[in-house]
């Protein structure tokens, strides 16, 4: 449980504060609402697809530290990423806040996003730190086929809509 | 020895010797990173204390066989001890009869045995359920359920920004198509103590039986369900220091001789043929199938253990606890207390300006603070404050002061690093 103030270290006290890429994109290509029912989290996000490019990406919601600062990074992260690309990371941080992933020997793209490691000591608090996570894929999905995954998904997270 | 006698756990000056009572709680004594556990979860479930373990250990031990089956010592033995535990319950709410009380596996249980046993017998289309806007899902859902069966509706009570119910309003809503009136006793998400009598002699007056939720007040105060003249009253064992997987379900005999038995089995008939069965008579009518020996038994000790306490001396305790949690809490700049009701259990639900729930009740866990975070399986009074979520600190007897002020700091810290 050390790591429970790890997690409240300043860049992500800092992305709660003052979320980037807060907002409502007018013009999304694609869109995908996430909702928390265990604690209330509940967050919509919007991103245009240029060629197979994130052109832009926003998230905006109400939701705990954590669940706002992953939000923030993942959307500073993903922009200007193909799709493929942000697919990747989805599955790479859902591995790490899941524990399946050892960040520091086994390689990956995650960068600073690793700040969030230390919720895989917090099963409670997982959710919070991978729910923006799914809900990317959601908004994805939505296009690229006719099903969510959140009848799979064991963190029941996403509600897709295009 | 436990402490289990009042002349133990009093000190001279007639208050309560806390120190003493937690030596009779072993996980009490745990420590959480690092830090004493702080444990203000009790509305959630309480801890139990080692003379309810013993008991259910010499039952495990020395007692037990399944109950109302065999001849053999045994049966009798545990069926006995079974038997005395309900008279224990029956003593504890001050039930006319030990038959009125009903073993269930808690108060969801106990009210969805209600809502089959009365409510799928006695509402029809057209008839009224009234609620108040304080019920944990619990006592909601099931009645949602069973309207949305029979093409029934529910009316819900409003209540104000202390959190009270607006008793104008309540009256209103009784009228000759209602059917039923579901209200809590303490509320779980803010701590109000509803005024029950008043509103049950209200809703008798237009002939309308009442249940009322009393699994956050029986922990904390004294209750006489003869006095209240409730029609039923619904509680758990493990929000007052017994085990999980046990409750009760009191009801007035007539209405339970009138109700539908809730769940076929074993133990609840008296003869059983494929053309026909004939019921069991209360309450076994409402206790299908091997119960929660262990349990009840378990039960009846943690009414042994409360009693000699004394439920008087514990409400005592907890007001002060609540006042002076309520009177620091206050002085926090950017910290808002949900619940200012007159009238209150020892539940503090609040939020801290700018902190999410969830991030205020991880942090507190550094600090080894044990508090409930969310909407409390109450999200309409989440709702009707317009927030997603409280922290929710709720006390027990075993609590101290120097505990509240751990709290106190705890939020301090937290708006200290969010700051």
């Amino acid at each position: 449980m050390a790591d429970t103030r790890q997690l409240y270290q300043e860049v992500i006290l800092d992305h709660n504060k003052k979320p980037r890429n807060w907002g409502v994109l007018e013009d999304a290509t694609h869109k995908a609402e996430g909702h928390n029912p265990l604690c209330g989290d509940h967050i919509k996000l919007t991103l245009r697809l240029a060629g197979d490019k994130v052109d832009a990406i926003n998230v905006q919601g109400e939701s705990c530290a954590i669940c706002k600062a992953s939000a923030s990074m993942m959307t500073t992260v993903v922009k200007g990423r193909t799709q493929q690309d942000a697919e990747q990371l989805v599955q790479e941080f859902r591995n790490m806040a899941t524990g399946k992933l050892d960040h520091e020997s086994k390689p990956h793209h995650l960068g600073r996003l690793t700040v969030f490691s230390g919720v895989r000591d917090l099963p409670a608090r997982v959710k919070c730190a991978i729910l923006p996570w799914h809900t990317l894929r959601a908004a994805f999905n939505a296009v690229a086929s006719t099903t969510t995954e959140a009848e799979e998904d064991p963190m029941h997270a996403p509600i897709g809509g295009a | 020895m436990n402490a289990v006698h009042g002349v133990l756990t009093t000190r001279r000056d007639g208050a309560l010797d806390v120190e003493r009572i937690r030596g009779d709680f072993p996980v009490l004594r745990l420590r959480v990173n690092g830090k004493p556990l702080v444990f203000l979860d009790n509305a959630a479930s309480s801890q139990m204390p080692q003379a309810v373990m013993d008991r259910w250990l010499k039952y495990q031990t020395t007692q037990h066989a399944n109950i109302h089956r065999a001849v053999h010592y045994l049966s009798e033995t545990a069926t006995a001890e079974y038997e005395g535990a309900r008279r224990k319950l029956q003593a504890f709410i001050n039930a006319r009869d030990e038959r009125e009380v009903v073993f269930t596996s808690g108060t969801t249980d106990a009210i969805n045995l209600v809502a089959h046993g009365y409510g799928r017998k006695f509402i029809g289309p057209g008839d009224e359920i009234v609620l108040t806007h304080l019920e944990h899902h619990s006592n909601i859902v099931p009645w949602q359920m069973l309207a949305q069966e029979k093409g029934a509706a529910i009316r819900v009570v409003p209540i104000n920004d202390r959190g009270e119910v607006l008793l104008e309003e309540y009256r209103k809503l009784l009228n000759p198509h209602t059917k039923l009136v579901g209200l809590t006793h303490v509320s779980n998400a803010l701590g109000t103590v509803n005024p029950v009598r008043e509103m049950i002699a209200a809703a008798h007056e237009k002939g309308v039986p009442v249940l009322v939720d009393g699994a956050q007040a029986v922990p904390h105060m004294k209750v006489d369900v003869q006095d209240l003249d409730c029609d039923f009253y619904a509680f758990s064992g493990h929000k007052m220091f017994g085990p999980t997987g046990i409750g009760v379900l009191y009801g007035k005999m007539g209405w339970l001789e009138k109700m539908q038995p809730f769940k076929g089995g074993g133990d609840m008939i008296l003869s059983v043929t494929f053309e026909k069965t004939t019921y069991n008579t209360v309450p076994y009518k409402f206790e299908a199938g091997t119960p929660p020996i262990a349990a009840a038994i378990g039960l009846g000790a943690a009414v042994d253990y409360v009693n000699g306490i004394g439920m008087d001396r514990i409400h005592a305790h907890e007001t002060d606890l609540l006042d002076h949690a309520t009177q620091e809490v206050n002085r926090l700049a950017g910290v808002r207390i949900i619940g200012m009701a007159e009238k209150k259990a020892a539940v503090l639900s609040f939020v801290v300006d700018g902190v999410h729930p969830h991030d205020v009740g991880t942090l507190l866990n550094e600090e080894g603070i044990a508090v409930r975070t969310g909407h409390h399986c109450a999200q309409p009074v989440m709702q009707r404050f317009g927030i997603p979520a409280t922290s929710r600190a709720s006390f027990a007897f075993y609590n101290t002061m120097a505990e509240v002020d751990a709290l106190v700091a705890g939020i301090r810290k937290v708006q200290k690093l969010f700051g």
